[in-house]
């Protein structure tokens, strides 16, 4: 048995709708082979993983708590992946925004305004695009890789992180314990309903999804990013500047990323700590493919990956797995999304045999 | 103690070349897999296992070698079966490598584990400093050795390794002549998967032998930098390697020693080190132009 | 296989009904074909008329869908291009399978058994290149090698198997006049020790000149046999393109205006490992003039044209003037503000990007130059992407682009339609200055008579047009002058009725006469090209 492509006329519309979808399905499927190998009724460890966060109003604050930076990267992500721009250190540009946008609150604890809380958010998003900056300015200038880059980049913020909360910014009332103090009110994110935990971070993600939507579908900035995401050489035809892309799609993704690592610290935190994401930067990577590159595919996307994290804490209690099983879930998907986005430029052949006659075909 | 620190050098520096020598095969190939961190937890898991489960370790060897070649099968059938995007699928293996390792060996957590012994070459091993250092090692030492200059040989010397230096270069002329772009690729795919599993099977046999998650902690990557590092030939991956497994070990003496700086920042060193090495090899475009495989992560589909 | 048939008395090789499907669309069709031993015989046809899949399948690199071929009388099944060079079939490419980082020696290895070694095929491709008159370095490195040379290089790895036939896909596309008169008289050899040869070619008076007969291909079915001498060029055509192509015309030329692009000692060096460095060059082109530059692939082309769009802007402004402005530091929209309009060879990922609609990449050469037509919003910079549809649409009509659906991808469309709205993109700003790149390589006859026949009448309109160009015919039809580019220098302009074939092959080959750089042996340099 063979498999062979044929490639389609043009890009098949009717896949690019079910291709995701169908991806689900079959992680699915595979999620519950997985639990009936570990043992456990599929159908109810499903239910527990996927059904039962959805049911009470406080996990649907808790998914939208995680759904925010996962959205709010990926989106960034996209347009880096669609210039043909490899960030994959969003994790570390999440955690050095964290850093800079909790400068105010932890040196100058004493201000106490109105203007904190912008000024935290806007400082995050500086310091997540300059770092962010580094990868690029190394691209464009030694020709460096940006995937190495940037993910060399993460261990470095993270020890970094991990420096600061053990020593220069350790709370000195905290017994010992590696933290900063805690962020007073002015420096909280709000919640958007009195009836749960979830911050403004959604409303920032679900912003800054329209926003990226609109400017890829209408603006000339987006035609930039997909003509050079395509061909550089056809760019440079048009007037595009591939350099100044590496530019604008690292620092707007590392932007991105560093608003969502100060809007998590400020909104669900409080103060900084050694750990502060659950891997949140790369599970983005795999919002942004489910999401299939498009704004408003992510914000659907994000919702589902947030749905593993949530799904992971509640299986581990109410059916006794780990909760590893969520990454298995997300490697899984990420795997099944690649692999069902070739229907969408090609026809896929299942050939039994020497003989030439098709025996499937989708 | 000079000799205590070449030895852990050594260590340090074995999983890297056997990494690196893999991707570099699957490279000159033309196929880009930057899943090397997720083969090699998966190679570190299933040789643990192996050897846990059966008592020997050299069973662990051999099963970490399988279990990183298999897996690198899933990003095989992805990006050349299906011709998926390799930059995504690299990081989807690493992502699902490093999810399926830690499920897979939650029961491993807190075991301690057997370290594979020592092949004591007699006579040679009673050199001084040089014997304990190069003869009394275990088979992972010996083995990377052997891959630099077994693979050294098969791309420059022998037919085979012509034909995959050929594919590497313009699939599409090696495809008009008759070779067998896909099949080779395949191949050379699990090679490498099978050496970064190998590579793995050193962390948690003797690097450190235990399983513990994550325990690779970039050196997948690393080994990656180091292809570029050592542009595609097998002899500088050795050099480059031990060069980087230094820097690894010598800051890990350097916090023992309390040197004053915090040890995150020693920790950061490898990490630094290598974008700075990056740097270095980059910066010449023409060189780089010239070595890189011309075919590198471009996909292939044969008209039938 | 059992043979039940009585050998095909005589021919080499027989095909009978071969046809090839890509999905549904039947590349090949039902073909009949023999070729007798000792003899050259061409397979004629357009572009996209199946030549090149017809002998894919010969080769073994494609598979029929239908059909069956006859070797030597025998049904044979050629699975793989090792099968077809075992039965004794030879092949050169078009688009040469070489392996530019390889040597010589490593390229022609890759088709010979493993067990010789390397340095015994290098001393026989020596040996073999010298009695053919091919010489060739078997230690050179394929990058560091001409077209030409590259070309030997295939014609030597095919003759080291010891082939009965030998199929050669354009040949002299890429060749000198002289580089082809030397290809044909290999030929000859080989016919006279028996060998036969399949000759593809779209050049009629060549196929005329060495071939003893001829099979017509359109639409992927043959649509005539015939003795090529015994046909004239145009009956020939005829067959090839079922109708008459509407032969381009060009009016006695007309007065020239002013100097719309002016380019004085424009230098600049290689910017790859394998590029060529642009030496020196000078060139004037007046409005109502089509100025066509000459030269075999690979002598500085695709850098001069780099070089006057702006894409690769260089060091000194003045060294490139449109309308009177210093331009070389501009970059290539600066320069289309100006009234230029550029084509580049590369029409997938260079002057098209295949995966867009056509409306997408109108809007890829014209959003500045357009700017106040296509797009809105100040700084927002949004597109309105119903008034670019409309202007595609007109486009589409003016040059009577063929489509499937309103807005296909640019890929989706054939060479020849796509390369028409890609110079109808241009035609339709009616620039003051076109440069274009190879304007109908890959093109089907009536398109490119269409194509020509526009650069003709642009110029006729007060344009300034450069035509670089391989094809020189192409550059005969169209050229007001004839500048030669060869190792990235520019010989001094001709009127096109003074130069005769045999002197442009010349200046070709680079020897150029005493106004240029007379004669002057250039050191060679990577990536360069050497003269012969």
């Amino acid at each position: 048995m063979r498999i062979e492509l044929e490639r389609r006329a043009g890009a098949s519309g009717l896949f690019a709708i079910v291709s995701p979808l169908l991806a689900l399905a079959l992680t699915l499927i595979f999620g519950a082979i997985m639990f009936w190998m570990l043992g456990k009724n599929p159908g109810h460890a499903l239910y527990s993983f996927f059904i039962e966060p959805l049911l009470e109003v406080w996990s649907l604050h808790e998914l939208a708590i995680k759904a925010a930076p996962l959205i709010l990267i990926a989106v960034g992500l996209a347009v880096c992946y669609r210039s043909n721009n490899w960030n994959i250190g969003a994790e570390g540009q999440f955690t050095i925004g964290a850093i800079t946008g909790s400068i105010l609150p932890i040196l100058v604890p004493q201000w106490h305004s109105v203007l904190v809380l912008p000024l935290m958010l806007i400082m995050g998003a500086i310091g997540g695009a300059v770092f962010a900056a580094i990868p690029a300015l190394l691209k464009t200038r030694f020709n460096t890789n940006e995937i190495l880059v940037s993910l060399m980049l993460v261990y470095i913020a993270q020890l970094f992180l991990d420096w600061l909360v053990r020593g220069l910014w350790r709370d000195p009332k905290g017994f010992n314990f590696p933290q900063s103090i805690s962020f007073s009110t002015e420096a909280v994110l709000p919640e958007i309903l009195s009836s749960g935990r979830a911050h403004w971070g959604i409303v920032f993600a679900l912003v800054a999804a329209v926003a990226i939507w609109f400017m890829m579908r209408f603006m000339l900035k987006g035609f930039e990013v997909s003509v050079l995401g395509r061909s550089e050489r056809a760019g440079r035809f048009a007037g595009f500047s591939g350099r100044r892309m590496v530019w604008f799609s690292m620092m707007l993704s590392g932007a991105l990323a560093g608003l969502a690592g100060i809007s998590e610290v400020s909104g669900s935190i409080g103060h900084l700590q050694p750990s502060i994401s659950p891997g949140y930067g790369f599970t983005a990577i795999i919002v942004a493919f489910l999401g299939r590159l498009n704004p408003l595919g992510i914000i659907a996307s994000g919702f589902v990956l947030a749905l593993t994290y949530l799904g992971g804490e509640a299986a581990q209690l109410s059916i006794g797995v780990s909760d590893k099983v969520t990454r298995v879930f997300q490697g899984l998907l990420l795997f099944f999304v690649l692999s069902c986005d070739t229907l969408i430029l090609y026809r896929v052949r299942v050939i039994f045999g020497a003989g030439r006659a098709p025996a499937a075909r989708s | 103690m000079i000799e205590a620190i070449l030895l852990t050098i050594i260590t340090a520096a074995t999983p890297l070349v056997i990494a690196a020598i893999g991707e570099l095969v699957t490279e000159r190939a033309g196929v880009l897999n930057l899943g090397v961190e997720g083969m090699m937890i998966m190679g570190a898991v299933c040789a643990f296992a192996g050897s846990y489960l059966t008592g020997v370790p050299l069973f662990g060897v051999l099963a970490g070698i399988l279990g990183g070649a298999l897996f690198s099968l899933l990003f095989g059938f992805l990006t050349l079966t299906l011709v998926t995007n390799q930059v995504a699928t690299g990081l989807a293996l690493t992502l699902l490598g490093l999810g399926l390792s830690g499920q897979l060996g939650e029961s491993f957590v807190g075991i301690p584990g057997v370290k594979l012994s020592p092949i004591v070459f007699p006579v040679l091993s009673d050199i001084p400093f040089i014997g304990p250092l190069l003869f009394r090692q275990d088979i992972t030492f010996y083995l990377s050795i052997a891959l630099v200059i077994g693979v050294n040989w098969f791309l420059f010397r022998s037919r085979t390794g012509l034909k995959l230096r050929a594919i590497g270069d313009s699939h599409g002329s090696a495809h008009a002549l008759g070779i067998n772009v896909i099949r080779t690729r395949y191949l050379a795919v699990m090679f490498g998967g099978a050496c970064a599993g190998l590579a793995g099977a050193q962390l948690s046999l003797v690097y450190t032998p235990q399983w513990v998650e994550n325990m690779t902690a970039g050196r997948g990557w690393i080994a990656l930098a180091l292809v570029v590092f050592a542009s595609w030939r097998p002899l500088r991956v050795l050099i480059g390697g031990y060069i980087f497994g230094a820097v690894g070990i010598l800051q890990l003496h350097a916090q023992a020693f309390g040197v004053g700086i915090p040890s995150q920042f020693l920790s950061m060193l490898p990490y630094a080190v290598t974008i700075v090495v990056l740097i270095i090899i980059s910066h010449n475009r023409r060189t780089t132009l010239i070595n890189t495989p011309a075919c590198l992560g471009k996909p292939f589909v044969p008209d039938r | 296989m059992t043979d039940v048939e009585a050998p095909a008395t005589g021919s080499l090789l027989k095909i009978q009904g071969l046809t090839k499907y890509f999905g549904t669309f039947a590349a090949c069709s039902g073909i009949d074909l023999a070729i007798q031993p000792g003899e050259i015989h061409a397979l004629l046809g357009e572009n996209g008329a199946g030549k090149s899949t017809l002998v894919k399948m010969l080769f073994g690199v494609l598979q029929p869908s239908e059909g069956r071929i006859l070797w030597d009388g025998r049904p044979v099944s050629i699975g793989s291009p090792g099968e077809a060079r075992q039965l004794g079939i030879g092949m050169v490419f078009q688009h040469f399978s070489l392996f530019e980082a390889l040597t010589v020696a490593e390229n022609i290895a890759l088709s010979m058994d493993p067990k010789i070694p390397l340095a015994k095929i290098a001393e026989e491709a020596a040996s073999l290149s010298k009695a053919y008159g091919l010489p060739l370095d078997p230690n050179a490195h394929v990058a560091d090698l001409s077209v030409g040379e590259r070309q030997r290089i295939e014609i030597v790895r095919a003759l080291l198997q010891n082939p009965k036939l030998i199929i050669l896909d354009e040949p002299t596309s890429v060749l000198t006049p002289q580089e082809a008169d030397k290809l044909f008289e290999t030929l000859f050899k080989l016919r006279s020790e028996g060998r036969s040869v399949l000759y593809i070619s779209h050049r009629l008076e060549e196929v005329q000149r060495i071939c003893d007969r001829a099979t017509v291909l359109r639409h992927g079915k043959v649509t005539g046999a015939c003795d090529p001498k015994g046909e004239t060029p145009a009956s020939l055509a005829r067959m090839m393109v079922g109708s008459d192509v509407a032969s381009v015309h060009r009016e006695a030329a007309a007065n020239l205006g002013d100097v719309l692009i002016d380019v004085v000692n424009l230098s600049v060096p290689a910017r790859t490992p394998f590029a060529v460095t642009l030496r020196e060059i000078g060139l004037q082109v007046r409005a109502g003039e089509v100025m066509a530059i000459a030269g075999v692939a690979g002598n500085g082309q695709g850098e001069l044209f780099d070089a006057l769009s702006g894409e690769y802007p260089v060091a000194d402004a003045e060294a490139i003037r449109l309308r009177g402005k210093p331009v070389g530091r501009t970059g290539i929209n600066g320069r289309r503000l100006l009234g230029a309009g550029f084509v580049p060879e590369e029409r997938h990922g260079h002057a098209a990007v295949s995966d867009m609609s056509l409306s997408d990449n109108l809007l890829l050469s014209r959003s500045q130059s357009d700017r106040a037509a296509f797009l809105t919003g100040g700084f927002a910079a949004i597109i309105r992407h119903d008034v670019i549809r409309s202007a595609a649409k007109r486009i589409c009509q003016v040059m009577d682009v063929r489509k499937s659906g309103e807005d296909p991808a640019a890929g989706s469309l054939s060479g020849g339609n796509l390369q028409k709205f890609i110079i109808g993109r241009e035609l339709d700003r009616q620039p003051s200055v076109l440069v274009v790149n190879q304007p109908t390589w890959g093109v089907d006859a009536g398109a490119a008579s269409r194509i020509r026949q526009s650069l003709i009448d642009l110029a006729r309109a007060g344009s300034a047009v450069i035509v670089i160009s391989q094809d020189l015919d192409e550059i005969f039809e169209v050229a007001t002058n004839i500048a030669v580019i060869s190792e990235g220098r520019l010989s001094k302009p001709y009127p096109a009725a003074e130069l005769t074939l045999e002197r442009i092959g010349l200046l070709m080959g680079g020897i150029h006469d005493s106004t240029g750089h007379a004669g002057s042996p250039t050191a060679p340099h990577a990536g360069g090209v050497h003269a012969h």
